[in-house]
This record gives C-alpha cells, sequence and structure tokens, in this order.
C-alpha cells in the first residue's frame, strides 16, 4: 500500500507527481490511498520528494480533465483520477473517448459538477462597495459545493483587474490588491458589510425585468437553486413577485382598454415625394412591387442605377446575394468581375446605366447560405414592366443583354448567346447585343477557359462601346 | 422623478424582450489596464434568473419608454396610458458600471422608444454605448437595439462600440405588421438586417475592416398576437437564418400587457407553444430538419401535446428502429431523447464498445423514451413501434401546475 499525502485540496501538482511516481513504479490503484494535510504554508512546493525518475505521456485531454476533476469535493477524486492514469498508462490511450466506461464517466460527472460550481460563482458572487479612509475595496461572500477558488479567481481578475477586491468563502480566500492575487484561509459570512448603496437599486430591476403573466417557478430554481439565495440580494423580491404574479395578471386581463382611439399616422409629405416620372419616382414604385412571388423572400427590390442619359446599357440577370443584401446592383462577385473588364475595355461604368432582367433575387436556401436559381421565364415577362419603362427613360444607344435571362427579357425569345454574340441587333432605333454574362467566367473550372472567355468578354464590350 | 422609479418604469417597458444573450463576441480583458472595468470570455453567464425563468445577463432597460409610433402590441406605443420616463446617459453609464463593478450583470442591452425621429433616437442610444466605452473603459458587453433606416453613419459607430446589434422583426409576415404596427414595414427591417449582415461579414473577413458587432445580429418575433401558424413563422425563421446570418430568433409568447388595446388576444399565448418553436428552431438549425417535416397539422401547426422531434419519430415508424451501434449520424440525430452531444457521445464510444442498454442509462438518457426507437446489443423493440398505443406510452403524462 502506498500512503500519498497531498498540501492542500487541490494540490494538483503534488498529486501529479505522486500519481507518475505511482505508475512508474506498477502500484496499481488499489494499493494508493490518497489524503491532504493542509499546511500552513498554502501553496508551498511539494515536500523534499524527488521526482521520479522517467516519465511517461497521457493526453492532454486527460491532464485537464484531472485538473478541473481535482477540485471536486469527492475525497475519492485523487484515486479515481489515478486510477484513470493508471489505465492510460498501461496501453488504454483513449481512454476518455469511451464515455460509456463507468470510471470514465464518474470522473466526467465530478468534471461537470465543478464547471457548474465554477459558473455558478462567476455569476452569483456580488460584490459589496466598501468605503475606508478614500479608497474603495469590494467584497464578497459565497459558499462554493467544490473546491474552486484557486482556479476560479483569474477569471474575477481579469474582469475586475482595476478594482481591489476580496471573495471570501468557508475555505479559502481571495484577495486582488490591484497588482497580485493572495490566496488565504477561509472566512465568515460576518466579515462581510451586510448592504450596499446599489441593493435596492438591483432589487428593483429584478422586480421589474420579471414579467408576472408567465410564471415559470422551476425554471428558475433549475438554474439558480434556493440553496444560492441566501447570499443574493435580489432573491429576497422573489417570494412576493410569486404571490403577487397571478394577481397582477388577472388585472391586465380584466382591466377594460382605456387607450385613447388611435392618433392619425403621420402622412408623407408631398415634398418628400419624388417627381413622378424620374429615375427615382419609378425606383420607388419598384421598391413596393409585388408582380410576382418573388418580394416575399428576397430582401428588396434591387432597381437599376446609372444616369438617366446614359448611351450605354447594361442589362444582367438578377441580383444575387450580395446585391440583395446592399440594394445595389452588380456589387457581388460578378460586379467585380464586370467591373474590371469595363475597366479594361475603357468603359467609365458611373457613365452606364447598369439593371437586371428580373429585380428581386432568386434563390435556394442551403443551410446558411442563398444558392442562386434561375428565374423562369414567367418571373422574366412579368418584371419586363419595369425593365421597359427603364429602357424608356434611358433610351441608350446600345444595350448589352449578359446572358440568355437578359436576352430574352428585352428580345422577346430564347437566345443561344454562343451564336448571336457580338454582333449589333437593331432594335427601337438603337443597337442591341448579346455577350455572356460574368457570372459565366466565374463558373469555368480552369484558368485557361476563364482567361479566353473574360478576353472575349472585353472584346465584346469594347466593340459595343464603340458603336456609341 | 427620482432614479430608482425611473428604473423600474424604463426596465418593466424592456422585459418584453427575450433576449439577454452575452455571449460569442471577441475576447477582452482588464487585466494590465490602467483603468476601465470588464471582461469577455466567450460564454456569456447568466448572473440572476427571475421568477419567469428568465436568464439576467444584461441590464436590459429603454433609454425611454417614450413613442410616436402605435404598435398595438407594445406596451409603449403612443396611444397607452402607461407611465412615461426618460433616462439621461449619464444615469444609465452610471447604472450599468454600478452593478457590473458588483457582479450582478455582463453588461447592457439597451432598446428606445423612437423619440423625434430614428436618427435622433439612435444617436441617444449610441451615446450611451460611446461614453461607456470611450469615457469609462468599460469591457463588458454592450446589446444595442437599432432602428431600420437610422442613418449609416449612426449604425457605423453603434457597430464600432456594441457586440451585438438587433432588430426586432415582430411578426412573421407583413399582413400582421401592417395591421398591428402600422409604422413598421417588414421591408424595411430586411434591408436594415441586409446591410448589417454585409458590414458584419466585412468585419469579420478583413482585418482592416472597421470593428461591427462581432457577436452579430438577432430579432425577435412574437407569437400568437397574430393568427400565423408555426409554418409560417418557422419559414420565416428559415429566411432569415439563411439571408441574414443571423445568431438567434427569439421567440416570444404574446403575453397580455397592461392597457392593452381590444385589437389584441385578451388571453397569453401557451407558453408551450413558444417552447415548441424553441424546439423546432433547433430542429432545422442543428438537426438536419426541413420546415415541412415538423408542422403536422394542416393549419400548420406543431402538436402542443408532444415535442416535434417524437411528433415526427411517430409518424415515421417505418425508419425505425434505429440501431446505436451502425446507424449514420444524421438518423443518430433523428431519434427522440438523443441529443447533438449525446450522438457524438455515441459515436466515438462505439468505436470501443457495443453500445448496451446499461451503456445508456449510465449516460443519463431518457431510456424509457428511448427503447421503442432503438435497436442495442442487448435490445430490439419488437413489435413495440406498430402498438397503436405507443404514443400514449412515450408522450409525457399531462403534469397540472402547482402555484408556490
Amino acid at each position: 500500500m502506498r500512503a500519498i499525502v497531498l498540501n492542500h485540496v487541490v494540490d494538483f501538482g503534488g498529486w501529479r507527481t505522486a500519481a507518475r511516481s505511482a505508475a512508474l513504479d506498477g502500484v496499481p490503484p488499489e494499493e494508493t490511498l490518497w489524503s491532504v494535510h493542509e499546511t500552513t504554508d498554502l501553496f508551498a512546493e511539494p515536500p523534499g520528494a524527488a521526482p521520479p525518475s522517467g516519465a511517461f505521456s497521457v493526453s492532454r485531454a486527460l491532464v485537464e480533465l484531472a485538473a478541473t476533476a481535482i477540485q471536486a469535493s469527492d475525497p475519492e477524486r485523487f484515486a479515481l483520477l489515478y486510477a484513470l492514469v493508471w489505465r492510460a498508462h498501461r496501453g488504454e490511450k483513449h481512454v476518455l473517448e469511451d464515455a460509456a466506461d463507468p470510471l470514465v464517466q464518474r470522473v466526467m460527472r465530478l468534471a461537470a459538477a465543478v464547471r457548474r460550481d465554477t459558473h455558478k460563482m462567476r455569476a452569483f458572487v456580488r460584490f459589496r462597495e466598501v468605503v475606508a479612509d478614500d479608497t474603495t475595496r469590494y467584497v464578497a461572500w459565497f459558499e462554493p459545493d467544490h473546491y474552486i477558488v484557486e482556479a476560479n479567481a483569474p477569471f474575477f481578475v481579469r474582469r475586475f483587474a482595476t478594482m481591489t477586491w476580496s471573495i471570501l468563502t468557508p475555505y479559502r480566500s481571495a484577495h486582488w490588491d490591484g497588482e497580485a492575487l493572495r490566496l488565504g484561509e477561509g472566512a465568515q459570512r460576518a466579515d462581510v458589510p451586510d448592504d450596499d448603496k446599489l441593493e435596492a437599486y438591483w432589487r428593483a430591476y429584478f422586480s421589474s425585468i420579471f414579467n408576472p403573466a408567465r410564471l415559470k417557478v422551476s425554471a428558475m430554481t433549475s438554474e439558480m437553486p434556493r440553496k444560492y439565495w441566501r447570499n443574493l440580494p435580489e432573491a429576497a423580491a422573489i417570494p412576493d413577485l410569486i404571490r403577487q404574479s397571478r394577481e397582477r395578471t388577472a388585472t391586465m386581463v380584466e382591466t377594460p382598454t382605456v387607450s385613447p382611439a388611435r392618433a392619425p399616422r403621420p402622412a408623407a409629405t408631398l415634398a418628400t415625394l419624388p417627381q413622378p416620372g424620374t429615375q427615382g419616382a419609378l425606383a420607388a414604385e419598384a421598391a413596393t412591387c409585388q408582380l410576382c412571388g418573388l418580394y416575399k423572400h428576397a430582401t428588396q427590390t434591387v432597381f437599376g442605377e446609372g444616369p438617366a442619359d446614359a448611351r450605354l446599357m447594361l442589362v444582367g440577370e438578377q441580383p444575387g446575394d450580395q446585391e440583395d443584401l446592399a440594394g445595389r446592383p452588380f456589387v457581388g462577385p460578378a460586379g467585380q468581375m464586370l467591373d474590371r473588364a469595363l475597366a479594361e475595355a475603357g468603359i467609365d461604368r458611373s457613365t452606364v446605366y447598369v439593371t437586371n432582367a428580373v429585380k428581386h433575387f432568386k434563390f435556394e436556401p442551403r443551410g446558411k447560405r442563398r444558392i442562386h436559381a434561375t428565374p423562369d421565364r414567367a418571373e422574366i415577362q412579368v418584371c419586363r414592366f419595369w425593365l421597359d419603362q427603364e429602357r424608356a427613360l434611358v433610351r441608350p444607344a446600345v444595350t448589352i443583354l449578359l446572358g440568355a435571362s437578359a436576352a430574352r427579357a428585352v428580345l422577346g425569345r430564347t437566345v443561344t448567346i454562343s451564336r448571336e454574340r457580338g454582333r449589333p441587333i437593331p432594335l427601337e432605333g438603337g443597337q442591341v447585343m448579346v455577350t455572356v454574362h460574368p457570372s459565366y467566367l466565374l463558373r469555368l473550372p480552369d484558368q485557361e477557359s476563364q482567361a479566353r472567355e473574360y478576353a472575349a468578354l472585353v472584346g465584346d464590350l469594347r466593340m459595343a462601346a464603340g458603336w456609341v | 422623478m427620482d432614479l430608482l422609479r425611473k428604473l423600474e418604469i424604463l426596465a418593466d417597458a424592456a422585459k418584453y424582450d427575450a433576449s439577454c444573450a452575452s455571449s460569442g463576441t471577441d475576447k477582452r480583458s482588464s487585466l494590465g489596464a490602467k483603468d476601465g472595468v470588464g471582461s469577455t470570455e466567450g460564454m456569456g453567464i447568466c448572473h440572476a434568473y427571475a421568477p419567469d425563468g428568465r436568464c439576467i445577463s444584461l441590464l436590459k432597460v429603454l433609454l425611454t419608454n417614450s413613442c410616436i409610433y402605435d404598435c398595438v402590441y407594445c406596451i409603449n406605443r403612443r396611444s397607452s396610458n402607461v407611465q412615461r420616463a426618460r433616462f439621461t446617459v449619464e444615469e444609465v453609464v452610471k447604472l450599468t458600471l454600478g452593478f457590473y463593478r458588483r457582479n450582478c450583470i455582463e453588461g447592457l442591452f439597451l432598446s428606445s422608444g423612437i423619440i423625434s425621429n430614428p436618427d435622433y433616437t439612435m444617436e441617444q442610444v449610441v451615446g450611451v454605448a460611446r461614453t461607456l466605452r470611450e469615457v469609462h473603459g468599460f469591457r463588458g458587453y454592450i446589446h444595442l437595439k437599432t432602428i431600420p433606416d437610422a442613418d449609416p453613419l449612426l449604425m457605423a459607430e453603434a457597430g464600432k462600440y456594441a457586440d451585438r446589434l438587433s432588430i426586432n422583426i415582430e411578426l412573421p409576415t407583413e399582413a400582421s405588421l401592417g395591421a398591428l404596427a402600422p409604422e413598421k414595414s417588414i421591408g424595411d427591417i430586411k434591408r436594415s438586417m441586409g446591410r448589417m449582415r454585409l458590414r458584419i461579414d466585412e468585419a469579420r473577413a478583413e482585418k482592416k475592416a472597421p470593428r461591427f458587432a462581432p457577436a452579430g445580429q438577432s430579432t425577435q418575433v412574437i407569437v400568437g398576437a397574430d393568427d400565423s401558424s408555426d409554418r409560417a413563422i418557422m419559414q420565416m425563421s428559415t429566411d432569415l437564418y439563411g439571408s441574414y446570418g443571423l445568431r438567434r430568433v427569439y421567440y416570444s409568447a404574446f403575453s397580455p400587457i397592461p392597457d392593452s388595446s381590444s385589437v389584441l388576444p385578451p388571453k397569453a399565448a401557451p407558453l408551450v407553444r413558444e417552447h415548441r418553436l424553441y424546439q423546432a428552431d433547433w430542429l432545422l438549425r442543428f438537426y438536419g430538419f426541413a420546415v415541412d417535416e415538423l408542422a403536422t397539422d394542416t393549419a400548420g401547426n406543431m402538436s402542443l401535446e408532444i415535442d416535434p422531434k417524437l411528433a415526427w419519430a411517430l409518424e415515421h415508424r417505418a425508419l425505425f428502429p434505429v440501431d446505436l451501434n451502425s446507424a449514420p449520424k444524421e438518423m443518430l440525430l433523428r431519434v427522440p431523447g438523443l441529443g447533438v452531444k449525446t450522438v457524438d457521445r455515441l459515436l466515438a464510444s462505439r468505436r470501443h464498445r457495443r453500445i448496451r442498454m446499461d451503456d445508456l442509462s449510465r449516460l443519463r438518457l431518457p431510456v424509457a423514451k428511448l427503447m421503442p426507437f432503438i435497436v442495442t446489443a442487448d435490445h430490439h423493440p419488437g413489435a413495440t413501434l406498430d402498438c397503436a398505443k405507443l404514443a400514449g406510452r412515450v408522450a409525457p403524462k399531462a403534469v397540472q401546475g402547482v402555484l408556490l
């Protein structure tokens, strides 16, 4: 039998050294006896025991699990953790992966209890302000179920580093002076003042944020068990809140409505409305378009933009994901490709009117993404209502139709791009050219064909600009 | 009016917002700082729970409950006779810091009634966040409610100071919003969400981009104030998650408010409906379910008696029993009683052993609920699945609530 005495209740260093040497010496778990003898000098280095010669490795997950579970109040924790180390050392390297193993499960449960207690300490510590001799200190009393103060103190340091504070518990206290953390012996509840100037405000907030129409006491107590209540200033309000909730709700339901007649909605002033027949008026009308069902799932109408007297008009298919979010045409990946091609063709985008055949984004939801869906004939047909008015307003000399949907919208027939691209088609006193949509380039698999198609697109754009 | 009374009024006015989350933002610490206070470390902390079972993580108040809008479901609508109050910027700052230093809260969730116009209101709300961050070095969590169509510069500033931004969609359809909240429009709200998403994505993707709401955006919808079906609500949520990358959609069962409008139902919507929608929300996001698989009755509503996953399983008995030792993950996720974490544990465990029933009880799983739907090394449900009374056996017994 090997007896091991640790220096304090969370002596992880001591446990680790002892566990390593016991495993190397081949001492099985049932032949170890673990105990704690608190020395007055907390956290002194373990007494002279020479580190064992030789070492072995266990998984990082096991070390982390042990560092957590060792804080549990269960007196068997040291032995249980050693039993895990023993098994890992004896060949079961992945012992932790088997959550259904009884030993693994028991240790996991210890660690879970420690984590919960740690979390509750972070939640339920309540500082009280103590002002004396021009200095302000914050003091709290907390009663943890496990030995969590040592490992949890750094959290409070990170949060309240610029304050001076003490957290007192029955077995240990932690003090921060603004520069260093000091751990001391346990304390008593009476060591903390019993009021604070803001506690009445906090209780008032707690009471006011509660909705009496949805009383769920068990939901509250499962997360904030009664054992914590005596140290929570707001908990004093709970019994009254529960008692009065039914009556308060009944009053709300029964009291007849005494609201005055609804005040009229402020009307939009004429000055803010755009002039009819202008681009602005058209865009404003289109913003509320519900001519087809696409508006339901899209964010907004993405109308055309550019000078009303532009000589060149570009028509794409429909807004994509980015265009839908931003409310502007050709700002996503295809738009960036188009911008590059326009610049290379010597065309200044700010002089061009850019729009789409369909004004709402059509897509299929795929988890957190929206996948582009091609608009059907009916949607293109219906949306011509807007495109026709845009064309009538701008009356461009040359219109470039990017892709088959745009070609269908303007020419009213099925167009095979490869057969008709790059040649002038006379239409309503202007010229029309059909070419590919820039998103087509983005879908090409290899760089070589992408470069070739890009050059062809730039060529088409340059030619069309020449017709202006 | 004294500060205590203002706090009571403006907290009361804010309590219909369900969100109190303070997680998922960037990490901040006060260690090594000369002044200021606060930290954030990923996981939010619920510092208290009210008797309504809701977590209190943030100081959730309105800057003012005075409002020029007249949304009938809202206690603060302009035609309500509720008592009005207004905080100064300094008062909110003082309360936030005071509560924070006492470890009562993780930070602030500030919202406001619309005063004068959207930009003016937004400027006031942003002013509080600016003062907390710039003057007092506050490193805690800030959630700001935004207002559709507020000036883009104000929005940029809001995103710079806030961890999370939100805008409530309130009702699932355009028609309901038109009827109950005439000054609001779904279009404005969606446009606003779209703009926020672009900025959040940009800030996340590019190091040089300005900080913008690292904890993302969320929204809330009121359930039971109008006649929208569960299907309509779930469809709306699916759209919002997909289109705007929302972190959360909160569902808030309509509950009666003081001085309520006669247009509204007089009684609270059942809280269990809200609960079912949260369950469905999780099934849609993490369990691979689709909206059409969940809304079961002809009106498009889910059962209030049994949870949506169990309801689905009872409707699809031919796909069960599922062998825990061989079924793929997607199928394990569909077994009533198995959660995402449990499924991961079972997948890891079964590489080491054949799963048996006592493994399940050691993992503290609801064995009675699971049994009809699973096969393990030592269990097969036999004909249980075909039993007409199965639903009665696995459904939870109705329990009469007891007042404390």
